[in-house]
């Protein structure tokens, strides 16, 4: 397991960290990588390259290995030799991950954002998915699987629109 | 470059290869409903769930040796998938009931590694979220289908009939994994009780294992779909020695 050991962050993977973390998502191109929370640490190692860890949304995400090549790219731009991405499973991404910024992003594109979880708990499934389009909590699950592993298909009640919903995890 | 950070733990190569083929096996299975499911969100449904197995898969095997190799070069007895899975889709209804059966089992499987710190804890913390929903999926359909009409009753209960006699095998230990496998098949029997409950349906009677009495699965023992599923999933990249997108 990830322990919580901090490591104090030099400027320049701050400022790498900053780069890595502006790639857009490929799947999601409305949502930087940083706002999904899935940039986990840019260390810099002492023979002048850089790891990266990542970290899926699904353990499945067929988006890592894009995200792999636009992270390398961006560094290798910016004059980093070597890079070298890392999947990590732990501690597991949750949609509580994704920012604050990220959800008001999210809907705004038309996708109902994740709620947030209970502490420890599942989601409850009463709480109401409220519609992108109209704003309408009137809304049903027409797939608990959508274009994505990570989205559901919901139709709202009200204006009718069907609309992903980013479910939670 | 794209690594997947070893665990510091020796691996149980053992287990890992019997969790990663079944995740595989099934994946794969899963995948051939791909322009033949009854609606497209279920289409759509069936691929995620196939999706979220074989990112599974890549890990576990990924443990044990290069995944691709283990994957598409291994020959039917040095696999070490349940038999359950490999079972042909059938019916939908057969297919929901390998799914019920399975998920049900990997979702126990999963929660109880996932509280441990063996080599499994960080993926099966991950995959546990996932398999949640593959349950949800699983036992809606079986209350849809077993509570249903006449015919979508019939179907689920013959479903149900046909596949319990390979559900045994998930109970048997496994070398490496630190489960008690008797305690997993008491709590899985209760919570497919009540899935059933809920579908107007009873538990199915008889054997739950011996369909092989020399064993099964998990010795490189498999039934005879398996040898056609294997060659489907396997001439391309056998046809083609090293060949990549």
């Amino acid at each position: 397991m990830v322990t919580g050991a901090v490591v104090e962050e030099t400027r320049l993977e701050q400022e790498l960290a900053a780069l890595a973390g502006s790639v857009p998502d490929p799947e999601l191109p409305v949502l930087t990588l940083a706002e999904l929370g899935v940039l986990r640490r840019v260390h810099m190692r002492e023979d002048g390259g850089v790891d990266v860890d990542l970290t899926p949304t699904y353990t499945g995400c067929p988006a890592i290995e894009a995200m792999s090549a636009d992270i390398e790219r961006v560094l290798t731009d910016h004059g980093i030799p070597r890079v070298t991405v890392r999947t990590v499973l732990s501690p597991a991404w949750s949609t509580d991950d994704i920012s604050a910024e990220g959800r008001r992003k999210l809907a705004e594109f038309g996708i109902a954002p994740p709620r947030p979880h209970a502490a420890g708990g599942p989601v409850p499934v009463s709480l109401s998915v409220r519609c992108p389009h109209c704003g309408s909590t009137d809304t049903e699950l027409l797939s608990r699987f959508s274009s994505t592993a990570c989205k559901a298909l919901r139709r709202c009640v009200a204006c009718r629109e069907p609309f992903d919903h980013f479910k939670e995890l | 470059m794209t690594a997947t950070v070893p665990t510091t733990a020796t691996v149980p190569a053992t287990a890992a290869l019997a969790l990663g083929d079944d995740a595989l096996v099934l994946s794969h299975r899963l995948g051939e409903w791909a322009g033949h499911a009854p609606v497209l969100e279920e289409e759509v449904a069936l691929a995620n769930i196939a999706l979220d197995l074989l990112g599974q898969a890549r890990v576990l095997l990924s443990l044990v040796g290069d995944e691709d190799e283990l994957a598409f070069l291994r020959e039917e007895r040095a696999f070490r998938n349940l038999q359950l899975v490999e079972q042909p889709n059938g019916d939908f209804a057969h297919t929901i009931a390998r799914q019920l059966y399975f998920s049900l089992h990997q979702h126990l499987l999963w929660t109880e590694l996932a509280a441990g710190d063996g080599p499994f804890a960080p993926l099966a913390a991950k995959a546990v979220k996932e398999t949640a929903y593959h349950v949800d999926h699983a036992a809606q359909w079986t209350v849809r289908l077993g509570d249903g009409t006449e015919e979508s009753t019939r179907r689920m209960r013959a479903a149900l009939d046909a596949l319990w006699k390979y559900t045994g095998e998930m109970f048997q230990p496994v070398d490496g994994l630190d489960v008690d496998g008797s305690a997993l098949e008491q709590r899985w029997l209760a919570e497919l009780a009540e899935v059933l409950d809920r579908a107007r349906l009873s538990l199915p009677e008889g054997p739950r294992t011996g369909a092989w009495s020399a064993g099964a699965g998990r010795q490189g023992l498999h039934t005879e779909p398996f040898g056609r599923m294997l060659a489907e999933m396997q001439h391309l990249h056998r046809s083609h020695p090293g060949a990549s997108w």
